[in-house]
């Protein structure tokens, strides 16, 4: 595809956004909301040199790209919910072998099997690791059919980088609506060379490259954790991003990511036309968090309260009262079930928070 | 075409030799970590042997599985991956389709490729993933201790069946080679013993045939080889291999199960009249 600016889906845009990172390998097993991206990864992977393989199980499908990735390839899966847990697995083996790889989650509606609607309640099993030991993958969250191509194509970057699983962390709504892509920022590149550490058939005079996450000993595997953790150290340090809006003169800072974060765009307009002075934090990292920010919004003595809205249970909303440390009141504006927002379903609690910032309604108490 | 080894000497104690038998290239000069009388250990000598013998060594990647041949990649001397239990051959798809001219190798137990990865395997074989597969079958879960694999035979003891496998409880032995000559994306599947001399000589013929299914782009290949685990059978080592001679063998069949040479063969025969005639008519013209 040549043109810069199209109209497209947001699952259509996230595998542009791949094929202008060099992405050359791509598993995958039909979930909805995400069918479009194999659907699409099949019809246009091979025009750019990559391979598409429809595989048995999401589990088998990680274990691919752990191996497309071992032999050197930009490689990328996606999934939903339901798929994205029988990839634990494989993303635990991936981050402990420090191979690089992009998986999306278009999440949905859980526990079980839910249903398709658009949902977060996927961001704890993303930003804590989400597979069984200690790592982190580097987890970006967008909020438009933009930032599905933009952040899938930084995703591959980031990957490569820190030699790491990446993931984008979307929701049902951003991956089913149709928005223009500018695609001028993301010019195809070629993938790095990778032949110093990757697995290949010239291993004619050098070293063999042995990928393992297996060392029995205390003692050979504390060293490899301390080498990740350092890693993981300096990844918070390098790669916080976020964006704000209306925030600069904010009362009430409302955190939000995925499609809540445009809802909360709305809100905060029509909220400010009746003296509401409400402003937007939005993480696009969600691991690494920018808890620095937030720390310093809570530290300000312009702004009262903090209101996070997610569509789930609370989970990010531990990660903002963690930066708030207690300093403001913070407050949780949830949605179930796979119902979504309106600027109402905000502007209502928020409206009580301004009249007590201790609200009890809204008020997240750590239990 | 085979390489045809040079003939090595070695110097011992000042005295030159020529050497007659030693380690293949393929393999590190790391000793076996395995049981006495193990036959992990012959079969990755047979391994080694076939990918010298094929000139392949620096063409190889290896998958290490999850059982007692998790360290495999310590004993063979090309680059390895080591894989999660049952995922070997997922990742062994992944690392071929990036690199076809790489000479894949996986190397799994019975509870690796029969159990935890038995969607792997089928999928993979049915795909005709141009890999070579070397299946273990010990009819036990060796590393962990001993337990019931899905290829224990009825009434074989292990930690998980006290009492003996018992089919109405949990099912028969599973027949994999049979299963996967099945189907179409298979070119070579043939089962093996490691039980005395001829058969071990009859597994390398089946393992080089294997690898050769590779290079000609052929289709999914695997050799799996009826293997003892003394340790957990809790028999001596030459008791087990006896049982692996008198007893697995009436369960799992030693043979070729797909072979597409020989199906290559057979259509020629097929079509040799005609050809005999031409042949005969050319020899009377010489
Ligand atoms: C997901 C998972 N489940 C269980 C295990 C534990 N485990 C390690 S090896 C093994 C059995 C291996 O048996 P087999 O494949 O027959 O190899 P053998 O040791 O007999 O050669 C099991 C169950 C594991 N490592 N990972
Ligand atoms: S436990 Fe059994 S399979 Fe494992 S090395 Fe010992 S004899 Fe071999
Ligand atoms: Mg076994």
């Amino acid at each position: 595809m040549s043109a810069q600016r199209v109209f497209m889906k947001g699952n259509e845009a996230a595998c542009e956004g791949a094929f202008r990172a060099g992405c050359k390998f791509f598993a995958g097993y039909p979930i909805t909301p995400q069918n479009e991206v194999p659907e699409y990864m099949s019809k246009h992977i091979w025009d750019h040199g990559g391979t598409f393989i429809q595989s048995e199980s999401e589990v088998a499908a990680i274990n691919m790209l752990m191996g497309a990735s071992a032999a050197g390839a930009r490689a990328m899966t996606s999934s939903s919910s339901p798929g994205i847990s029988l990839k634990q697995e494989g993303i635990s083996y991936i981050a402990m072998s420090e191979l690089p790889c992009v998986v999306m989650n278009v999440v949905r509606c859980g526990p079980g099997l839910g249903n398709i609607a658009p949902h977060q309640g996927d961001y704890f099993q993303a930003t804590r690791g989400g597979g069984h030991g200690d790592y982190r993958t580097i987890t970006l969250a967008p909020n438009s059919v933009q930032e599905m191509a933009q952040f899938v194509y930084l995703a591959f970057e980031l990957a490569d980088k820190w030699r790491n699983p990446a993931l984008v962390l979307s929701d049902g709504t951003i991956g089913q609506m149709m928005e223009p892509v500018d695609f001028s920022e993301m010019p195809y590149v070629e993938p790095p060379d990778k032949s110093d550490w990757c697995l290949n058939a010239h291993q004619e005079g050098r070293e063999r490259h042995l990928i393992t996450t297996i060392y029995l000993l205390a003692e050979d595997m504390a060293p490899v954790h301390e080498r990740l953790v350092k890693k993981y150290e300096r990844i918070k340090k390098a790669e916080v991003r976020y964006t704000d809006y209306m925030s600069d003169d904010a009362e009430i800072l409302i955190v939000a990511i995925g499609s809540p974060s445009r809802v909360a765009r709305s809100a905060i307009k029509a909220g400010r036309e009746e003296g509401l002075k409400l402003g937007l934090l939005r993480p696009i990292t969600v691991w690494p968090f920018p808890y620095g920010v937030i720390r310093q919004y809570a530290e300000s003595d312009r702004v009262k309260a903090i209101v996070v809205t997610e569509m789930n249970w609370g989970q990010m909303v531990e990660d903002v009262a963690m930066a708030v440390s207690g300093k403001k009141p913070v407050h949780f504006v949830p949605k179930h079930g796979g119902l979504t927002f309106t600027p109402e379903d905000m502007l209502e609690p928020i409206r009580a928070i301004r009249e007590n910032p201790m609200n009890p309604e809204t008020l997240w108490v750590q239990t | 075409m085979e390489a045809v080894p040079e003939k090595k000497r070695v110097t011992v104690d000042g005295q030159d030799y020529e050497l007659v038998f030693g380690r293949p290239a393929s393999l590190t000069s790391k000793p076996f970590t395995y049981c006495p009388g193990c036959n992990h250990g012959t079969i990755h000598r047979l391994v080694a042997e076939v990918i010298d013998e094929l000139g392949i060594q620096h063409r190889c990647v290896g998958m290490a599985s999850v059982g007692c041949s998790v360290f495999s990649y310590e004993f063979f001397d090309f680059d390895f991956i080591s894989c999660a239990h049952g995922r070997a051959l997922a990742v062994a798809t992944g690392v071929k389709r990036v690199q076809p001219d790489t000479v894949v190798l996986s190397y799994q137990g019975d509870g690796d490729l029969a159990a935890i990865g038995t969607a792997e395997t089928i999928h993979a074989a049915n795909r005709g993933e141009r890999i070579t597969t070397i299946f273990v079958n010990n009819a036990i879960y060796g590393m962990t201790g001993g337990q019931m694999a899905p290829t224990t035979i009825i009434g074989q003891r292990t930690t998980t069946t006290p009492e003996g496998r018992d089919e109405h409880r949990i099912g028969w032995p599973i027949r994999m080679s049979e299963m996967l000559a099945l189907l179409p994306g298979v070119a070579f599947v043939a089962r093996t013993t490691c039980h005395d001399a001829k058969s071990i000589l009859k597994t390398k013929v089946a393992i080089k045939k294997a690898f050769r299914a590779q290079l000609e782009d052929r289709g999914f290949s695997m050799v799996e080889i009826l293997s003892n685990c003394n340790v957990n059978w809790r028999m001596t080592p030459q008791d087990a291999v006896n049982w692996v001679g008198e007893e697995m063998t009436k369960v799992f069949p030693p043979g070729t199960y797909k072979d597409v040479f020989a199906e290559d063969q057979e259509k020629a025969r097929a079509d040799a009249p005609s050809k005999t005639k031409a042949q005969s008519s050319e020899k009377t013209e010489v």
